[in-house]
């Protein structure tokens, strides 16, 4: 039986969230954990040592679901004892949305033309070659990532490695 | 600076005694060796032994719950660690605020699979508040002043303290850390003043106006409960209170509805139900309140008073949010009433729809015969006792229920019981735990046959002891609430909720030291009450009672306020798929 949404007729948004934590044992598990236990989804997760005592890490979070259910994550996010801050950038206003992917594409003549020359248009970078496959290393927003994804299926993709969103909000702020 | 070099175990207990610790409810074993050997050595904390890890945390829950301070508990690795896993979640969904230090293995074998090895953080990570992991002896002491800190500020729950054998060993020097300010952690108290005096507004505006009140009343502290009689004298709103709730607003004042929700009064649901503004005062829109969602209280205007914003629009939307401790969010809401000199608006029609609510007597019984009414049992009991002013604790099924109906409060911190987990077995412990706080008060645990053979092993612990806790079963050999449900959605198949091959409670009783009495006729339930409160020690009264009374009113599971059963006469016998699918 399919679960039964609490919110059935609310429109899913996708909001790109950034959480400021204590750089503690422990501190990836009680959100992922979270998600898990509440039902919430991850679309994309990253984590690293931000500051420059390594005591504070930034977690990116790209989530989607009703609006409430989005207010209620950032609310269970901001309990959670070693969250410093969490910014929902998405609502926050502009923001800087970019990823990673390394790409491999595997083929010879005119397939191996073709996925060179799309390379080129999205600027994706071949950071290893043979003379049978590439590894392209692209990087841009999750949407320009999928198409270029999406386009290099059909000559040849055998295998995808993502960063995840990393993100950040426009100007001189910091947060 | 100075500071004495001791061993971990030593810095754990003198940490404890900087933070008034008096009481430790706790069980041995291997990896806290260290720390019983620490215990034994001093005078300060006193240990209570319990019978099992589970009935350590609702002990210190019980504790915690009756006197206002946290409740610490202290377990061994592995078994201890895991068995008290249940208290744990019972703390943290009523908010409970206890410590429990568990002991693990030492660091170098954590990962191992050692012997009564567990990933002790990892299983409590998300059944409570926070926890700790500590790997060295140096930081022990800040560990536990924050865990302190953390489990008794804003909304209160359980902290776990895990701590390697070799980490208790260790030494280190004690000095006793300054004010906690912590990193991330700052919950907020104050409310802010416009949102307040915007409630204080609409409440005076209001011409159907209840206020909802929950367990964040009493965990508040008793100041709340003062401002709460306060706020209800100022605006002349009727007060209905969750089963957490239950004593934060006497139950004699005429403007209190009872308790709400699932079986609650016809009066509070159906003022729920038709109010035009809920002030919903450290309640959290729990589902055995609200009922059904779409037909919840459809047409009025919602505040919520909250220190935890988690709760806000959670599953109800709210037109005004405050975030604060609800004392002093309502200590502000009165200062704000009185300096504006705000007036109640209420409806006279208000009042009289609520009186035709209340004609109804929703919680009317008759005792006829000497069979025993279950409701009947606990009015008795109350009569015979009020005037004591006595700690009621209760196992959970429908003595509880009918508890929190027919047993009315005047005061908080006298009402324990598990609401949010439910948690059959909780009672004797708590009030064992209530009973160490308070040596000398009279503390029963209404409980049901069914219930307290979960927990039944605590009975040694108050005899060790010399607590005289009592506890009063309403035994009707079926776990009655399984069998009601299945009366209301299964056409009454019972499947395995007759209590077969009980035990003769009154042998029992005899065996562990107590006194028993069993009571069998309504002729017999005055004498049979007065034998319990005369007698020094603890006693357990095997109190038998109808077989197959249900318990109303009733909201069942999925239904709206308006759509109460008032009596069995009213139960249609089985429920739609979708209905049943809910708990
Ligand atoms: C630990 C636990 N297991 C199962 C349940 C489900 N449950 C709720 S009430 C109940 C029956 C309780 O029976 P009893 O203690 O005799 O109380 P009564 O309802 O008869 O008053 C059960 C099994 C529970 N709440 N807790
Ligand atoms: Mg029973």
């Amino acid at each position: 039986m399919a679960t039964r949404p609490l919110f059935p007729h609310e429109p899913a948004e996708r909001h790109t969230l950034s959480v400021l934590v204590d750089n503690e044992a422990g501190v990836l598990g009680r959100i992922t954990g979270l998600f898990s236990a509440r039902g919430y989804n991850i679309e994309s997760l990253t984590v690293a040592d931000v500051s420059a005592d390594h005591a504070v890490s930034r977690i990116t979070i790209v989530t989607t679901g009703p609006r409430r259910v989005i207010d209620q994550i950032h609310a269970q996010l901001e309990r959670l004892v070693p969250v410093h801050s969490v910014t929902d950038l998405t609502e926050a206003g502009p923001h800087v949305e970019r990823e990673l992917a390394l790409v491999k594409v595997v083929g010879k003549g005119e397939a191996r033309v073709e996925a060179l020359r799309l390379a080129d248009i999205f600027r994706a970078r071949p950071v290893d070659t043979t003379t049978g496959s590439f590894i392209f290393e692209i990087s841009g927003s999750t949407q320009k990532v999928d198409q270029f994804i999406a386009l290099m299926r059909e000559v040849g993709l055998v295998e995808v490695a993502r960063t995840g969103v990393a993100a950040m909000a426009r100007g001189a702020e910091s947060a | 600076m100075s500071g004495r070099d001791l061993s971990g175990a030593e810095i754990l207990l003198e940490a404890l005694s900087d933070l008034w610790v008096e009481v430790i409810f706790g069980y041995p074993g291997g990896a806290v060796l260290p720390i019983y050997d620490a215990l034994h050595r001093q005078k300060r904390i006193r240990h209570i032994l319990v019978r099992h890890e589970q009935g350590a945390v609702h002990a210190a829950e019980g504790y915690a719950r009756a006197s206002g301070k946290p409740g610490v508990v202290l377990v061994t690795s592995g078994p201890g660690a895991t068995n008290a896993v249940t208290g744990i979640t019972d703390a943290l969904m009523d908010s409970i605020p206890v410590i429990v230090i568990t002991g693990q293995v030492a660091t170098h074998l954590i990962g191992t699979d050692a012997f009564q090895e567990c990933d002790t953080v990892g299983i409590t990570r998300h059944c409570s508040k926070h926890n700790y992991l500590v790997k060295e002896t140096a930081r022990l002491a800040e560990v536990v002043h924050e865990a302190f800190h953390i489990a008794t500020s804003g909304r209160p729950g359980p902290v776990v303290i895990d701590l390697p054998k070799d980490v208790q060993v260790a030494r280190a020097r004690y000095q006793r850390p300054g004010a906690i300010a912590h990193r991330s952690y700052r919950p907020k108290i104050k409310g802010d003043l416009a949102a307040i005096a915007a409630a204080a507004e609409m409440l005076a505006s209001a011409e159907r106006p209840i206020l909802y009140t929950g367990g964040g009343i009493i965990n508040s502290g008793p100041m709340a409960a003062q401002k709460l009689r306060e706020l209800a004298d100022l605006c002349g709103a009727p007060v209905t209170s969750t089963l957490m709730g239950l004593g934060a607003y006497p139950a004699s004042s005429p403007q209190f509805l009872g308790m709400l929700g699932m079986h609650g009064t016809y009066e509070a649901n159906m003022a729920m139900n038709q109010c035009d503004l809920m002030v919903c005062l450290g309640a959290r829109f729990d589902d055995r309140v609200t009922g059904r969602l779409d037909g919840f209280s459809p047409g009025s205007r919602k505040i919520h008073v909250d220190i935890d914003p988690s709760s806000f629009n959670k599953t109800v939307r709210v037109d005004l949010a405050i975030e604060g401790d609800v004392g002093h969010v309502l200590d502000d809401l009165v200062k704000i009433w009185k300096s504006r000199g705000l007036r109640p608006t209420v409806a006279e029609e208000w009042w009289n729809r609520i009186r035709g609510w209340r004609a109804v007597d929703c919680l009317a019984f008759t005792q006829a015969g000497p069979e025993i009414e279950p409701q009947h049992a606990i009015a008795r009991l109350r009569a015979a006792t009020a005037h004591l002013d006595p700690i009621i604790t209760t196992e959970v099924g429908q003595h509880q229920m009918w508890a929190a109906q027919h047993f009315p409060f005047e005061k908080p911190n006298r009402w324990l019981t598990s609401g949010g987990l439910g948690t059959m077995g909780y009672g004797l412990p708590a009030a064992i735990g209530a009973q160490v706080a308070f040596p000398t008060k009279l503390v029963i645990d209404i409980a049901g046959e069914a219930s307290i053979l979960m927990n039944i092993q605590e009975m040694s612990t108050a005899v060790q002891y010399r607590l005289p806790v009592k506890v009063f079963v309403l035994n009707n050999e079926y776990m009655g609430m399984v069998r009601q449900w299945q009366d209301l959605t299964y056409e009454g198949r019972h499947a395995e909720s007759y209590t077969e091959a009980l035990p003769d409670f009154v042998k029992l009783a005899e065996a562990y030291g107590w006194k028993g009495i069993r009571i069998d006729t309504a002729d017999a339930l005055d004498a049979g009450i007065a034998e319990m409160l005369a007698h020094a020690g603890p006693v357990f009264v095997d109190c038998r009672v109808k077989k197959h009374a249900n318990c109303f009113p009733m909201i069942p599971s999925g239904a709206a306020h308006t759509e109460m059963l008032l009596s069995q006469s009213d139960v249609a016998g089985e429920l739609d798929t979708a209905a049943e699918a809910l708990v």
